[in-house]
């Protein structure tokens, strides 16, 4: 087997200087009853080339995003990644090493992740970010978890525009925690509405821009509002380049960033591995979950990062840690991070205005359709349409002619009465040609 | 055209006294490297992109106004910069990295290749299930494998790693006892239990107790029976242990747990040692994570991403989250609202680690069943070849074979004003990534020894080798070779005292100036 180095030879010397009759002596402790006897119920081994065969036959089975028109959006974005990215991301000391706990020989993942967390901080307009979280959407459930801690109130109100998904993982945790949610109903623009719902007993608001419907908002009033009933505002951001062109959560007054990542460096990957951005205030850092890395000095004075703040994680303060979370995204921050370097300032502003300028051409193609309506007062690179019939139906007749149309709505929520509803996206990969195309289908669907 | 070397002498002059700092901060091969704030232009990107004709101004006052301080580089300098961190880390494919309870084994290059294949990397979790019959197809059949090795009936994909493994296999377990209107509030643990464990019970609301150990290693019986009573929810236990030890009793500690109607979930942290050898439902277990970055090798990527299937037995299986792959009359489909279910709900936003689950299943079908068996085997065997090598000189806390970590104390140590830090740290000046230490915290100066399979025994025997010079070098008065080390690292030690009082958290631009 190609991935074991020990021989025969080398087995019977070693167990000869263990004193052992064979290895078999060596599970001694395990009871008998409960060995499998002969040989698991699995195929046999097999060579690069059989197991490569096999599972490109299974991709082959997938109709991948590359392969014609594409306009799936909701919370995962197909954008550009730079071939350099995932070069540099497979470099063995980046890809085959662990969590930096031996900070004198693990600086190459720590710096990275300081310049992570300050790329991070700087994008949403926090003071300060953590080193990642699974994804956006277990950021916002740990952003949640967080606002209890910190105001110790008892309930979560959740705006009509969060991504489903990320209100089902929020209820999740939130019921065991004992919070009580609070989800108001879809809608396409009614961030505002959770203002009314403030009281006493609100630890936070949690609302989302652009909202899972595309639609961006400001959400200053909402921020002021909560700060006057003594409750946090979290924002939830699903797509991270909207921020090259929108203002900023931290700007807007949010105290905790939850935000998805995978626009920048990571590519779709049908949902995972993702890359979870969390940020807030610099006051409330030491009740943030996961990993921080930080500044220090080496014995020699020179500069150097360590993890730190680890008081508040479960591998030191165990049952009392502010979260359970261990490994978190690492290579998918440091994907984040490089692509992030690569564009700068400059490229990030341009790679958002040419996603809101397809999206721009995208709605006016789609209102131009009879019988189809856009939806969204204002948006970023995402819009929702009304069509004349379910919008399910539409998508798979779109997909059977090889065009991606987008998610409806019933998907995410089924129970919403939002059935037409149809959340399109479109990004810098998003061609003229396949707008039209989407046009044109969609005209002869309906 | 070779090189001229006519009076270009290529021997050093010798050198006396004290090796001479550089001028730069620079040495050799190992460039100083700054921040990329304090590298990147403001005006340079490393993209080229066209600006579009169509300007913003139907986002009225959304569009930013204030500059967001992002530096950008060039290509080249992109690669530099981070070419240049990543020769400041150690890795798997450059030494051993013998992290106990991690599992650090090699990860094969053909599960990045074929993760990347557009029809896994660059499919749409939402896309119409009519269009993604081969990754449902491969969730399918990473679970058969999954069940299989484990003997469980069911698995939950989603878990995004072992601790949300964990919370997913105690929210099941709530959600059971729950469904009985039966409010328990306790859950047990070892005291030698990872620290996700009781920060995951706390997590779901559980009041955490510890069960003690006995001499040698094991959960302590008499302790586990007098701590059950009906409102004990859970036992987690890892198996093995992160003493390295099988839970003898394990047979015993599943049918107490279960007279006392709590559920046994596994800490499958150490799957490892047993894959294709026994099946923890053999073993009496209720509910188990796995994690892929362990077992079956994918990527520890510097700290993820991880991921963590939970395997479920009948009795807790209808609570399993949100979604599941459902067998139609047209093909493959998802349940992702759980309809028709007592699914505890949704854990994450979508599907899952799809792209661990592709580098998983490659893993597993180059082993075979044959192969994985084989890994168990290699894994124990080499552990216990370094406690072989090892214990005459360190102390073991603990006697009778290891399964796939060897666990030293730092008895040995007593005396020599050495401590397992500063043994730790000496190490890395000799080209090795430390043990992990100080865990478990039931053995005092913990030394956890975990080589994995994927070691080849001259690898073994040169770390030993290794352990032994620097033991005899402690042993003999050498202090301060472990006081002020490491030496040769990229930094000396850090002072992570200064980073905790102070926590700096990400630059800031009067650092420029300064």
């Amino acid at each position: 087997m190609r991935y074991l180095p020990l021989t025969e030879d080398d087995r019977a010397a070693m167990l000869a200087e263990i004193g052992a009759p064979s290895v078999d002596a060596l599970f001694a402790d395990v009871p008998k009853a409960a060995r499998i006897a002969g040989p698991v119920d699995l195929p046999p081994h097999q060579g690069e080339i059989e197991v490569e065969r096999q599972l490109a036959s299974l991709a082959a089975k997938n109709r991948s995003a590359g392969q014609g028109p594409f306009f799936c959006g909701a919370g995962a974005y197909r954008h550009h990644v730079p071939a350099s990215v995932d070069h540099i991301i497979q470099r063995s000391e980046f890809l085959t090493s662990y969590t930096p706990y031996q900070p004198e020989i693990a600086q190459g993942t720590l710096q990275a992740l300081f310049e992570f967390q300050t790329q991070v901080a700087a994008l949403t307009g926090m003071e300060v970010a953590n080193a990642s979280m699974y994804d956006g959407s277990t950021a916002a459930a740990e952003a949640v978890m967080m606002a209890h801690r910190v105001t110790r109130r008892p309930k979560a109100i959740l705006s009509g525009g969060l991504h489903p998904h990320y209100a089902a993982a929020i209820r999740t945790l939130a019921h065991v925690a004992g919070v009580e949610v609070v989800r108001q109903p879809a809608a396409v623009d009614a961030e505002a509405d959770v203002i009314a719902a403030l009281d006493a007993e609100t630890a936070c608001v949690i609302v989302q821009t652009p909202n899972v419907f595309g639609t961006a908002s400001d959400l200053t009033r909402i921020a002021e509002a909560a700060h006057a009933a003594g409750a946090l505002m979290i924002a939830v951001v699903t797509e991270a380049v909207s921020l090259g062109l929108i203002r900023s959560p931290g700007e807007m007054g949010a105290d905790i960033v939850a935000a998805e990542g995978q626009s920048i460096g990571n590519a779709l990957n049908f949902g995972g591995p993702y890359v979870g951005l969390f940020a807030t205030r610099e006051r409330f850092v030491r009740q943030a979950p996961g990993r921080l890395c930080g500044e220090t000095v080496d014995a020699d004075g020179r500069r150097g990062f360590v993890l730190t703040l680890s008081t508040r994680e479960q591998h030191i303060r165990r049952e009392k840690a502010t979260s359970n979370i261990c490994t978190n995204s690492g290579l998918c921050a440091l994907a984040f991070t490089i692509h992030m370097s690569l564009l700068g300032e400059v490229g990030l502003r341009k790679l958002a205005a040419v996603n809101h300028a397809q999206a721009r051409k995208l709605a006016s193609a789609m209102a131009a359709i009879p019988r189809v309506a856009v939806l969204n007062p204002r948006f970023f690179n995402e819009i929702a349409v009304r069509l004349p019939k379910p919008a399910t139906a539409v998508v798979e007749a779109l997909a059977a002619e090889g065009i991606l149309a987008g998610v409806p709505f019933a998907r995410l929520d089924p129970t919403a009465g939002l059935d037409d509803v149809l959340l399109l996206a479109a990004t810098e990969l998003t061609t003229e040609a396949d707008i039209a195309a989407l046009g044109r289908a969609l005209e002869g669907a309906l | 055209m070779t090189m001229q070397t006519i009076g270009r002498p290529t021997r050093a002059e010798a050198i006396v006294g004290s090796v001479p700092a550089t001028l730069t901060g620079g040495r050799g091969l190992l460039q100083d490297e700054p921040l990329i704030f304090e590298l990147g232009g403001w005006s340079k990107t490393g993209v080229d992109i066209d600006e579009p004709a169509l300007d913003a101004g139907d986002l009225g006052d959304l569009v930013r106004a204030a500059p967001i301080g992002l530096p950008g580089l060039s290509e080249p300098e992109t690669l530099r910069h981070y070419v240049r961190l990543s020769q400041k880390n150690h890795a798997i494919d450059l030494a051993l990295y013998p992290l106990g309870s991690c599992t650090m084994k090699h990860n094969p290059r053909l599960n990045e290749k074929v993760a990347r294949l557009p029809g896994f990397a660059d499919i749409h979790p939402l896309q119409p299930t009519s269009t993604v019959q081969g990754a449902l197809q491969l969730m399918e059949t990473l679970a058969h494998w999954l069940k299989t090795l484990t003997g469980m009936p069911a698995v939950a994909l989603p878990p995004k790693a072992g601790a949300q493994g964990e919370l997913c296999g105690l929210l099941a377990i709530r959600a059971a006892h729950e469904a009985r209107g039966d409010g328990r509030k306790r859950v047990l643990t070892p005291t030698s239990a990872h620290g996700t464990n009781p920060a995951t019970a706390a997590f779901v609301g559980y009041a955490v107790e510890e069960v003690g150990q006995t001499a040698c290693g094991r959960v302590d019986l008499a302790d586990l029976a007098a701590k059950l009573g009906p409102d004990v929810a859970a036992l987690m236990i890892t198996n093995p242990n992160t003493c390295g030890l099988f839970e003898r009793d394990m047979l015993e500690i599943a049918r107490l747990t279960h007279a006392a109607g709590a559920y046994l979930y596994a800490d499958g942290a150490n799957f490892n040692a047993i894959v294709g050898k026994v099946r923890p439902a053999d073993l009496g277990v209720d509910a188990m994570h796995i994690n892929l970055h362990k077992t079956f090798s994918t990527p520890h990527g510097g700290g993820g991403p991880g991921a963590g299937p939970v395997v479920f037995g009948a009795a807790l299986a209808p609570f399993a989250p949100v979604p599941w792959v459902v067998h139609g009359a047209d093909g493959l489909t998802l349940n992702e609202h759980g309809d028709g279910s007592q699914s505890f709900g949704r854990l994450s936003a979508f599907h899952g680690q799809m792209g661990m689950y592709v580098r998983a299943l490659a893993y597993m079908l180059s082993h075979g069943g044959d192969g994985l068996a084989q890994v168990a085997a290699d894994a124990v065997l080499n552990a216990n070849y370094i406690k072989a090598r090892l214990r005459g000189v360190l102390s073991a806390p603990f006697g009778r074979p290891c399964m796939h970590e060897a666990l030293f104390d730092d008895r040995w140590l007593d005396g020599t004003g050495v401590t397992t830090l500063d043994f730790a740290k000496a190490l890395i000046d000799e080209g090795f990534h430390p043990m992990t230490m100080y865990f478990p915290l039931v053995v005092h100066g913990a030394m956890l020894i975990e080589p994995t399979e994927t070691e080849p025994k001259a690898e073994i025997d040169r770390f030993c080798d290794a352990v032994l010079a620097l033991a005899a070098a402690a042993k003999t008065g050498d202090v301060e070779r472990f006081k002020g080390a490491p030496f040769h690292a990229p930094l000396r030690r850090l002072d992570e005292t200064l980073a905790a009082r102070k926590p700096k958290l990400r630059w800031t631009p009067d650092e420029a100036a300064a």
